[in-house]
């Protein structure tokens, strides 16, 4: 029925291998980095799967916050709420709440998705931003979800393990459809999309079907991010972090998976790289030297750090020069 | 007349107090190669927007295969048989020529997403297929070497050809050309000539063409319609066409025709 | 009634400044279709030049009109020198890179204003100098009118009355009308289009400081994020209306500034932040390109 090797026998090995990490970094890495390490994980997930939408679909999305707060605070109102549903297992719970957290988000994705299909470039982004703002504010007024204090003592169920499963599983899923006919079917609504309608291609469906899949990982990542702060405020999901996933995806590339891994990675770290810095003059540069960064990079390396390319494609290149 | 495959009827659009296109009949019938010309601004490419539903027409009746099309979308019409291409080639520049033709394709894969998340028989089978069926069309243009090229970076001539290469990968009944041959040279628009009609021969598709290049028009089509300012003033062969008196005078305007009747 | 007459004084006030700060978004729009991000921390910025300068030509306690419109000219003039600086140092070099680059950029001089506004001015909210006394100028049965809200109304009106007529009526305003219907074409036709640019962030960037002064005399906080959120505010606005139409971003600032009174007025003003962005989307539903924008179709 369907290819064992690769997609049974991988997945497999992968989760394998995540289990194997989730053991050996606590051992090898202090609380502080583990959680940077989280940070990552879910900073990827955020911008692999904006970059579904930006870079491939070329819609512009920047209230990628707002579906990563739908699936933050539904995953953690279950979790708060039911904590056994699913049985005992802890991680069992998380998952199908994390999966829930998604469809929540996903939901929300498709009602953005809609109206996108009126909407061109610019009208757009505002529509998102605007819709992940108004998530915010609901969040806000919400009582059961603690309203403006906060929802406090979320079950830390979120490892390591986890967090590297739902990388891989994003990651995963966004390469294989990227590889397949749909792949395609997304890249002509970027490149054309009066050319991609006339060769039969459903701009409608492929344009609201990024947005779907897209935001159901947004999703995923806010489940993952609650239950390892363990901790959520409406404030985490403001304006600023949508636009902290779009820099994300430019600066690694719109278009490249492999972009998108790398700068969610840099992004992570680099204010953390800096504290030395800050530490050493008592004054905090970090993000005038972040917002420097960014300056320079879109002024000398407009197509980002990897272009439309991917490390399998700079391999195959490096390769190639050197044989 | 019993195969139409085409036909619009009465079929007129107004874009805020212009009549962009009035009255407009034709029958297309199956297998034939026609030619529509006609000045610019005359509301040719108007004509194919309607035809391939990128407009809707604010009056009349369009039918494919016997059913009104009215309201179908692009995507659904060209998935029940009608391609076309662009006057200003919308190739999917950023992407590889041989991506351009599997895009065209697509309609004829049905594997799911889920499934190509698991990469299942069907995926492969269809893929396959997909590149298979690709790699072949581009063999007749002559351009499988190229086909990991970008499109956007191909010579403008080879553009044309690839773009009509795509229309032809949907595998249409009818395929609509927009001036395939606008920006040629002479040698490239012969060379064009003999390709459409290998096309039709092999593919056995009805060709509708718009097209400035009289001796291309006068030279493949066994019907041609002309337009002028949004009504058809003349129909039939190419010998026909060109005696025309009306068709001169839309052309060279009416001093050339008074000057043709001294 | 009067609670409603007053809603609407108030509505008006708030929106003429939103306007001010529209103005500034829709213009540069307009002509080179970029969101200007850092125009919100221009803003900003106005009103910290205010604060300095009030204290530097020693008015903070000397209230008048005098006053007034010394600290507003110096935060003008100061403004236009940072919002040409901006365009030229970071915006210039991308005019021929995508559009996204260009947004990239604007969000990292956003960032870097806000930052460093925090490293030079603290983070924590300084008290805006007493540069004009509030009174009240006049009643109306219950509704007031006050010096403030006068004030604000008449320097909004007066400066959109200039802009209008350098954009109708001045060469470089028939230049800019022609660059922001097509760029490349106005080159061809002689007009030197990155001076109109320049002169497009000098006058937005002006205007946004006039706002930065009138929020810093009626609402005298002021702190280096100050401009965040009445700047995107200030950019739905100018979507609302239809973006890079000049009148479109003065009606939808009015819209809004009414409607949040109105909201808040009437109680429900916890959910103030996300009114402005359900109206914005209500109104893109049915007409995509804004109240006053023209919406147009790809030719084929």
């Amino acid at each position: 029925m369907v290819d064992f090797k690769r997609s049974i026998l991988m997945p497999v090995l992968v989760i394998l291998v995540c289990l194997g990490i989730d053991y050996v970094v606590p051992e090898i890495f202090n609380p502080y980095l583990q959680t940077l390490i989280a940070y990552s994980g879910i900073n990827i997930i955020l911008a692999v799967s904006l970059n579904l939408v930006n870079g491939f679909t070329g819609q512009f999305s920047i209230g990628h916050a707002g579906f990563m707060a739908a699936g933050a605070y539904m995953s953690a109102f279950l979790t708060m709420t039911f904590p056994h549903w699913a049985g005992p297992i802890v991680g069992l719970n998380f998952f199908f709440n994390t999966i829930a957290g998604g469809l929540l988000a996903a939901a929300a994705g498709f009602a953005v998705g809609l109206p996108s299909l009126r909407l061109k470039g610019d009208y757009l982004a505002i529509v998102t931003l605007g819709f992940g703002e108004i998530i915010r504010v609901v969040l806000l007024n919400i009582e059961a979800v603690g309203g403006a204090r906060g929802m406090y003592g979320i079950h830390h169920s979120a490892s390591i393990f986890w967090t590297g499963f739902w990388v891989f599983i994003c990651c995963f899923t966004v390469t294989r459809l990227m590889n397949s006919t749909h792949g395609r079917a997304f890249l002509s609504v970027r490149e054309d999309e009066i050319a991609a309608e006339s060769m039969g291609v459903d701009t409608t469906k492929y344009k609201v079907r990024a947005f779907v899949i897209s935001s159901f990982f947004a999703g995923v990542a806010g489940s993952i991010f609650a239950h390892y702060l363990c901790y959520l405020n409406p404030s985490s999901f403001a304006f600023m972090k949508s636009i902290d996933v779009v820099v994300m995806v430019v600066l690694g590339g719109m278009g490249s998976i492999s972009g998108s891994f790398v700068a969610a990675i840099i992004i992570t770290l680099l204010p953390e790289a800096l504290r030395p810095l800050q530490e050493i003059t008592t004054i905090d540069f970090r993000m005038v030297i972040y917002s420097l960064t960014l300056i320079v990079l879109m002024l000398t390396k407009p197509q980002g750090l990897f272009g439309e390319l991917e490390i399998s494609d700079l391999f195959r290149k490096y390769v190639k020069r050197h044989s | 007349m019993s195969n139409v495959i085409l036909e619009a009827k009465d079929v007129s659009i107004k874009f805020g107090g212009l009549v962009a296109v009035s009255q407009f009949n034709m029958k297309l019938v199956g297998g034939e190669l026609a030619g529509l010309i006609g000045p610019n601004g005359a509301g040719k490419t108007t004509l194919f927007n309607m035809l391939t539903g990128v407009y809707q027409p604010t009056s009349g009746a369009i039918s494919f295969l016997g059913e009104p099309i009215k309201g179908v979308k692009p995507f659904d019409l060209s998935k029940r048989g009608i391609s076309r291409t662009f006057q200003n080639i919308r190739l999917f520049k950023g992407l590889s020529v041989l991506d351009n033709i599997r895009i065209a394709a697509h309609q004829h894969t049905h594997y799911s997403m889920v499934e190509a998340l698991l990469i299942s028989q069907r995926m492969k089978r269809e893929e396959k297929t997909a590149l298979d069926q690709a790699m072949d069309l581009l063999k007749i243009f002559n351009l499988e070497n190229r086909a990991l090229e970008i499109a956007g970076s191909l010579p403008y001539g080879q553009q044309r050809r690839l773009e009509i290469l795509r229309a032809l990968a949907t595998k249409p009944k009818v395929v609509m050309l927009d001036e395939p041959a606008a920006g040629m040279n002479h040698s490239e628009t012969h060379s064009l000539m003999d390709t459409i009609s290998a096309i039709r021969k092999r593919f056995g598709v009805t060709v509708l063409l718009i097209e400035h290049d009289m001796k291309l028009v006068m030279g493949i089509c066994e019907r041609i319609l002309v337009l002028d300012h949004g009504v058809t003033i003349c129909e039939g062969n190419p010998s026909k066409i060109q005696k025309d008196p009306k068709v001169i005078e839309a052309y060279l305007g009416s001093a050339a025709t008074s000057e043709t009747k001294n | 009634m009067e609670a409603f007459l007053q809603h609407i004084i108030n509505g008006v006030s708030l929106g003429s400044i939103y306007a001010l700060i529209a103005l500034g978004y829709t213009m540069v729009y307009g002509i080179l279709q970029l969101i200007n991000f850092a125009h919100s921390d221009v803003y900003m910025i106005g009103a910290f030049i205010g604060f300095y300068s009030a204290r530097w030509l020693n008015v903070s306690d000397a209230p008048g009109y005098g006053s007034f419109f010394s600290v507003l000219f110096i935060a003008m003039i100061g403004c236009s020198i940072l919002g040409f600086t901006i365009e030229r140092l970071a915006y210039r070099p991308l005019r021929k890179a995508p559009k996204l680059n260009a947004l990239i950029t604007a969000i990292g001089v956003s960032l870097f204003l806000e930052y460093s506004g925090q490293i030079v001015f603290g983070a924590t909210p300084q008290v805006f100098p007493n540069i004009l006394e509030d009174s009240i100028v006049a009643t109306f049965g219950e509704v007031r009118v006050t010096k403030f809200d006068a004030t604000i109304l008449i320097t909004t009106f007066a400066l959109m009355l200039i802009l209008r007529h350098i954009i109708q009526h001045t060469k470089l305003g028939k230049a800019m009308r022609a660059t922001s219907f097509n760029g490349p074409w106005a080159s061809l036709m002689g007009i030197n289009v990155d001076r109109i640019i320049s002169m497009t962030f000098v006058i937005g960037s002006a205007l946004a400081a006039a706002g930065g002064i009138l929020v810093g005399i009626k609402y005298p906080k002021i702190e280096p994020l100050m401009g965040v959120m009445i700047g995107l505010k200030a950019f739905v606005a100018a979507v609302l209306g239809g973006i890079g139409n000049i009148a479109g971003a003065v009606l939808g600032a009015l819209i809004m500034g009414l409607a949040e009174e109105f909201v808040v007025g009437y109680g429900a003003s916890t959910y103030r932040d996300a009114l402005a962005f359900g109206i914005l989307i209500i109104i893109l539903l049915f007409k995509p390109a804004g109240l006053l924008g023209k919406f147009t179709v790809e030719k084929v």
